[in-house]
Parts: C-alpha cells; structure tokens; sequence
C-alpha cells in the first residue's frame, strides 16, 4: 500500500520547502508555477513557517532579493517559469558566480512568443549555461525528494552552487498524487541548518561579487566548471544518504527503467519518461529489447555515467521539450558528443516533442522508437499537425 | 594570490589593485611655486590620492591618479598642471 496522502503537487511542493526551513522566500506569481508560492504564502500566513515571505514586483527583483538574503548567509528559497525565469536571466548568472547556494523551483513551461502557458522544457534548457546544477524531476514525490536534496548538494562546502529543481508544469504542480513527505525531524537530521563559507556582516565587512579584470576572471569561471564535474558524486552520494534516510530512492544522475539488457534506450528528462515506461512495458511484451533512461541530472552534464550505461545500447532515441533553434535537439546533440571518439557508438536520434503543451502520447512515443530503429534521425519534430497551411514553409 | 569561491575581497582590496595604469590623458604636476594650502585639490580628488601637510608640499600617488586634472582645473592659485605622461614626477 502506498504510503503518504492524496495531495496537489503544488501543495507538496510548498510543504516540502516549509520543512527545510527557508528564512527568506521570495517570489513573484507566474503560472503554472503560482499555486506553489501562494501555497507557500498561506502557510507562512497560517505561522507554519517562520520565514520573511517578500513580495516583490517581478522575477528580476526576487531574484535579486534572495541573492542578497543568501549573501547574508540563511537558507533561501524562490520559484518562476518561463518568462520569469528568462527576465531573472541576469541575476541567475550572478548567484551561480557569487556561488550562492539558493534552490529554485521552475515549474517548466514554453517561451513566448507566441504566448504561451504550457508545459515544455524551453525555459529551464536555455538557462543550462548558467552555472547552476539543474535535477529534473519525473513526479511529485520526486519533485518534493529533489527539493530536500537540493539544499544538501547547493549547501555542501565543496559545492556551494545553486540548484533549480525542474517540474513540468502543469504537469506535476496541479496534479494531484500520493505524496509521502517526511516529518519534521527527519528533514532537520537529513538537512542540517546552512553554514556559509562567506556572508555580509557589517562587523566583518567583506565584498561579494566584486569587479574582476582580465587577469582573474577566467580562474573564477574555471573554478565553476570544476565544482560543476567535482558535484557529480557528491549528488550521487547526497541521493544514497537520502535513501538511507528516507527508504525509497530519489535524486541522482539518472533512473535506469529496463535499461540493462536493451538494444534500444530512450532518453528524457521530466515527466515524459512516466509514459514512456509504459510504451516501454507494452515494447517489451512484444519481444523488444527497449528501455529508458531518465536523465535526472542535468546540469553537471554526467558524460561518464551516460556512456557506462548506454554503451551497450544499438540506438539511443531522445525525446525532448525543447530545442536549439538554428541548432539541433540539444540533449541529443550533447549525447552525441558523449561518444564521439569512443568504441561504443550507438546510433543517436533526436526528436522534439510536446512543445507549448502539445500532449506526448503513447503513439507518438512508438513512432520515435520505431523511426529511430530505421535509421538515424538528426532532428525531427513529432505530432506535427499536417492539416495546416505555414506562410513561408508550405504556403 | 587566492581567487576565493564567488570572488569574495575583504576590505583593503582597492590598496592592493594599483589603477594608476588606467591613465591615458596626462597626470598633473605640482608647481610647489603659488601654493596656499587651501587644499582644494586635495578634496576635489575622486581618487582621495593627493596629500600634503602645508604650502608647497602637496603630491599625487600616481599608484592611483587616473589623470581626471579635476586638482588642476580647480587650483584657484593655478599651481597645478597637466603634463603628458613620462614627464617630470608629479
């Protein structure tokens, strides 16, 4: 039996902030992520949380607002989406350089224009340059697990980076599922209280994010990229502390479902691997070696890992909810690179899916595998509707 | 040289970083002749690097002087002026 309660995601996720005691939140309402901070805010309005809940008037400002908290040297929090996630765009460069430890939730969603308020990976994807370890999380349960991990990793002295947790929205904030959330307690042995290496106190004046000339600058960014390669064992142990602690498994690289022994593994972040486990199961019943591999880390990048476990594979089909545009299918372009110049050279196909809330069906899912198998597919979008005029392609 | 984690400087940095490389129109020279000590120059400094105790004995740290001529233009005694740089000390 299932243990936990029949809860909205948006709810669990508010829930699972409150327990790891942020002393600053600040948000700024964005669909589909709003029912989460007004979750938040109720809580923190009902005296479940004693935390500064600030409202501010955009996502630049909050953005800005829990960076300067997080200099102070407490524990932060802060969620957007899409739009919001794209106008905090400077200020999510500037954390992971002042290697602030905030975690954010992006509860993910498509890119204007045209406008639109659906579920896709467009936003989180163009911010996977910015320095920040990016978990993507498949359900609510995970969602909630990830957020706890979130501050171990960004908090962890040999880190210290921040950490967006990726929920397709929609998808997961307004769904209602059995979450099982831990007590009290239990969060505060897993999730000590934060210990800042460096914090503004005017009685030991110090400057964050200061100035820097050519002579300096590029050691500061290489200093980045090493802890992003230094992090990938760090989440993979924070994840097996968390299934120590809490009994079930969540958090680190990646899930394998039915991986092992398959000639065919598809590649996805978020909640599509869900359906995809299904198609999957229906493959396999028909005598088809096929599985999927769940990135869940996607940010650092864990190239080692991904070749270990997909080397085996024949073709590797990735499915994603964004692109490149002017580019490629940027999981499978990074997955190419994976293993180039290596013996172990799958073919690897790329497919776009599901973009601005298009559905991502089974079929849809079927017809990628099965074209992959064919041939190598560079790019390709899937579900495109066929019954319409475009000006300037068919037109 | 450390390179801390968020490029984090305790105070005292901006003794260490010398921008008097930053130059590029000329630096001024005292001409210790009309000096009354009113020490204008001294304040009107954005840079806070000329100093001096009396008539005739201020002096600008080219360490840091990024040559503004802001001491010289305001002199009202005009004993200050621009020379290019390589010139004679200031």
């Amino acid at each position: 039996m299932l243990k936990g309660r029949m809860i909205q995601g948006c709810r669990a996720i508010a829930e699972a902030v409150t327990l790891c005691r942020p002393r600053v939140i600040s948000a700024y309402p964005i669909t589909p992520q709003t029912l989460i901070v007004e979750e938040l805010a109720s809580i923190v309005a009902d005296g479940g949380l004693d935390t500064e809940f600030i409202n501010v008037e955009g996502e630049h400002s909050a953005a800005s607002l829990v960076l300067g908290s997080s200099a102070v040297g407490v524990r932060v929090f802060t969620a957007t989406s899409s739009q919001g996630l794209l106008y905090m765009g400077e200020v999510v460069f500037n954390i992971a350089g002042m290697r602030l430890p905030i975690v954010m939730i992006n509860a993910n969603r498509a890119v204007s224009a045209p406008l639109n308020i659906w579920n896709d990976q467009q936003d989180s994807i163009s911010m996977r340059d910015s320095g920040w370890i990016q978990l993507y999380a498949e359900n609510n349960q995970e969602a909630c697990d990830l957020v706890f991990q979130a501050y171990r990793i960004a908090e962890d002295h040999r880190v210290m980076l921040p950490v967006m947790v990726c929920v397709d929205g929609f998808v997961l904030p307004h769904a209602f599922e059995v979450v099982d959330l831990p007590s009290q307690k239990e969060v505060d042995a897993y999730l000590p209280p934060y210990q800042p290496i460096y914090k503004l106190d005017p009685d030991n004046p110090l400057t964050m994010g200061a100035f820097t000339e050519p002579d300096k600058y590029m050691e500061a960014r290489y200093m980045i990229q090493r802890t992003m390669e230094a992090s990938i064992p760090i989440i993979e142990e924070v994840a097996r502390e968390f299934k120590r602690t809490f009994g079930h498994a969540a958090g680190g690289l990646f899930e394998k479902y039915r991986v092992d022994d398959a000639s065919t593994v598809v590649v996805a972040l978020g909640s599509m691997a869900g359906t995809t486990k299904d198609v999957v199961d229906d493959l396999r019943n028909k005598g088809q070696k096929v599985g999927v591999l769940r990135l869940i880390t996607y940010r650092p990048f864990p190239e080692e890992a991904l070749y270990e476990a997909l080397k085996g594979a024949q073709n590797i089909v990735v499915i994603e909810k964004a692109l490149s545009l002017g580019g490629s299918a940027p999981l499978a372009v990074e997955l190419r690179s994976v293993f180039h110049g290596r013996p172990a050279s799958p073919k690897i196909s790329g497919f776009v899916i599901g973009l601005g809330g298009r559905d991502v069906t089974t079929d849809d899912l079927k017809y990628a595998i099965e074209k992959a198998q064919q041939q190598l597919i560079n790019m390709e979008f899937i579900g495109l509707r066929t019954d319409l005029e475009l000006e300037g392609i068919n037109a | 040289m450390k390179i801390t984690l968020g490029t984090v400087t305790h105070p005292g940095g901006s003794r260490v970083n010398k921008t008097g490389a930053w130059r590029t129109a000329g630096k001024p020279r005292f001409l210790h002749k009309n000096c009354i000590a009113c020490d204008v120059c001294a304040l009107g400094c954005p840079e806070g690097c000329i100093f001096g105790t009396g008539q005739r004995t201020y002096y600008a740290n080219e360490d840091f002087c990024k040559g503004c001529g802001i001491c010289a233009s305001g002199c009202p005694v005009h004993d200050i002026e621009m020379i290019p740089e390589g010139g004679e000390d200031a």
